[in-house]
């Protein structure tokens, strides 16, 4: 266990250092000038050929790519161009709102697809499951700024029952949880209902039920204590899916997090901030997948890594 | 078949005649079970799923609207109606002249609606195609020589798989001031990876099959191998996916079109429509409604018809 935690680590720190690179050589190679950009469009080409030097990037793409690494290793991820303030605050400032965001859809996605997917399970080929599968289909296939746009319209505007957007109370978190967890739901919903479908024609289900065990407690205790497992080991993965999801939900909510900072910084070319958006959104995903790999053999004693 | 020299592959004397042949082993089956179900091709346990059938009716109309959109649209969609908009100036609800109502500047929604299925439909349709180009090609390629090769194309992949794609997708779109076809080349640099882990395991466990060792070792040439005896395998899996993917690819695009950085204006794109209308929706929410109607119920009906294509191809989810 313990090599293989290592080697899963240095292969983390593997994949982390080529996504900075690929996400270093990409926009900077791209045509949009920063130092142009940040002297504003009446600067002389010498004020524009200064702002350059200053922030290093009239370097060749090697040595600049190597300071950063050598500033990234000391948590230093420079300095947004267009707020003079260091990127790593600006991160730490919104981070607090976006994992928020993500433990509330991961609530949502698990609070609609696990109960979903068992009762679709357990009445199997009956009108409910077809309706559930229906439903759950349509809540992957939704867009989350439809699903968003139109939990705003209905239940915020129409209906007053939740805030138009916005961040603090605990009202404000309730419908962007939800747009972001659906999609999840929908997928939950699938992957619980073939797992409990596994689970339920094994043979121990069938020894609890010949010992004359309640149906309830062949079900709760025996078949969905077993189900449950494969399905909750992969929460760690939904965190690569959500890091996407939170750049849409966060704009269409007005929830001031790391997706709407990177939309920001994005439309005024902020390359410091979008690399650091870009870093920590890695960081989170990779840790997420490594997290899934490593509560697997936890969960499930016949499962050992050498 | 029966090359054997009569008299049975035993030579034993006394012994039962041992069937041996495959079609001796078809017949005896045949005559212990006269009436052998056979199981039902693949098309009609399609035609059987009441929901893939709805996918293919809604596919079918979306592709038809979007090749027809000329001649379906009642107007021109970069018109802006001055009989568009009301007196103060707001757009019109839907009915009467303009079916669906009119979007801020006064242009015919259905018409903008029409038009942009042709959008939604290229893209994905192109952006798909290039993902699943590329990701059969890279997945083939790793699973056959292994090696080396494989193991960097695992390991590229882990790296494509950490990357946030939608903030990467849209940084991208947001910089290269994106056309109908950077959009599409974007989203397939995105997607591919997926569509490559599965080629990749499939053709892994295909490639050790003994149909392939017996072409190699006959000397067929590399190129024909995949070419003819592996990539027939891979089909089942490139249709599904092919499908699938294609839902994926119309979200995505709506996505960028919603965050304004999809295919630019004024071409109509539904995802587009939703951002410029997006400050008004709560008075308009016609503008909203109907272009997110269109994009799930096109999503949707790739998905259906791709699950049920996989039910019906995977003899693994029968009876699922």
């Amino acid at each position: 266990m313990a090599a293989y935690l290592v080697r899963r680590l240095a292969q983390s720190v593997v994949i982390l250092l080529g996504v900075t690179a690929i996400t270093f050589a990409l926009l900077y190679a791209l045509p949009a000038d920063p130092a142009r950009m940040i002297a504003g469009r009446s600067a002389t080409a010498d004020t524009v050929q200064r702002i350059r030097a200053e922030l290093g990037l009239d370097q060749p793409l090697p040595v600049q790519y190597a300071r950063y690494l050598g500033r990234l290793v000391r948590g230093d991820l420079g300095r947004s161009y267009a707020q003079k303030i260091q990127v790593a605050d600006l991160l730490w400032s919104r981070l607090p709102a976006t994992a928020l965001l993500m433990v509330g859809g991961i609530a949502f996605e698990l609070l609609i697809g696990l109960p979903a997917g068992m009762l679709a399970a357990l009445r199997r080929r009956s009108r409910l499951d077809q309706l559930v599968m229906v439903a759950a289909f349509v809540g992957v296939s939704a867009p989350q700024f439809v699903v968003g746009l139109f939990l705003l319209y209905w239940l915020a505007y129409r209906w007053g029952l939740f805030p138009l957007g916005g961040y603090g109370t605990a009202a404000h978190l309730v419908l962007p949880a939800f747009a972001l967890g659906i999609a999840g739901g929908g997928w939950y919903a699938r992957v619980m209902r073939s797992s409990m479908l596994d689970v339920i024609h094994q043979d121990y289900v069938r020894t609890a039920r010949a010992k004359g065990l309640s149906e309830a407690r062949v079900v709760l205790r025996h078949a969905v204590r077993n189900a449950l497992l494969p399905v909750v080991s992969m929460v760690g993965l939904d965190i690569g899916t959500f890091m996407g999801g939170v750049v849409v939900v966060e704009t269409v909510f007005s929830w001031p997090g790391i997706g709407q900072l990177a939309w920001q910084a994005i439309q005024i070319v902020d390359i410091p901030v979008i690399m650091g958006v870009v870093v920590v959104s890695a960081l989170a995903i990779t840790t997420g997948n490594l997290l899934a790999d490593l509560v697997y053999p936890l969960l499930d004693p016949k499962i050992r890594y050498g | 078949m029966n090359v054997r020299p009569a008299g049975g592959a035993s030579g034993r004397a006394g012994a039962p005649p041992a069937v041996t042949s495959p079609s001796d082993v078809v017949r005896t089956l045949r005559a212990a079970a006269p009436r052998v179900r056979v199981p039902p091709s693949p098309w009609s346990r399609v035609r059987r799923n009441r929901a893939a059938l709805f996918g293919i009716g809604v596919i079918t109309v979306v592709t038809a609207v979007a090749v027809l959109a000329p001649w379906l649209a009642p107007y021109d969609p970069a018109q802006q109606f001055t009989d568009g908009l009301t007196a103060e100036g707001r757009p019109l609800p839907p009915g009467g002249r303009f079916w669906l109502g009119t979007d801020l500047l006064g242009r015919d929604l259905l018409s903008r609606l029409i038009y942009g299925a042709r959008i939604t439909l290229l893209i994905g349709v192109a952006a798909n195609g290039a993902a699943l180009a590329i990701g059969a090609l890279l997945g083939t390629a790793a699973g056959y020589f292994r090696g080396w090769v494989g193991t960097a194309f695992m390991r590229f992949t882990d790296m494509m798989m950490a990357f946030p794609a939608l903030i990467l997708a849209i940084a991208l779109a947001a910089i290269l001031r994106p056309s109908l076809w950077i959009v599409a080349l974007v989203i397939a640099m995105v997607n591919w990876v997926w569509i490559a882990r599965v080629i990749y395991s499939q053709v892994l466990s295909i490639g050790q099959r003994e149909f392939i060792e017996a072409a190699r070792a006959l000397g067929v040439p590399t190129r024909r191998i995949l070419a003819r005896h592996l990539f027939p395998h891979l089909l089942p899996t490139l249709l599904v996916w092919g499908t699938l993917g294609i839902s994926t690819t119309v979200m995505f695009e709506a996505a960028l079109s919603f965050l304004g950085v999809g295919v630019r204006p004024p071409t109509p794109s539904w995802g587009g429509t939703i951002n410029e209308s997006q400050s008004y929706f709560l008075e308009a929410p016609w503008l909203v409604g109907f272009p997110g109607a269109a994009i799930l119920l096109t999503s949707l009906s790739f998905n259906l018809v791709g699950d049920a294509l996989r039910d019906a191809l995977d003899p693994q989810m029968r009876g699922r």
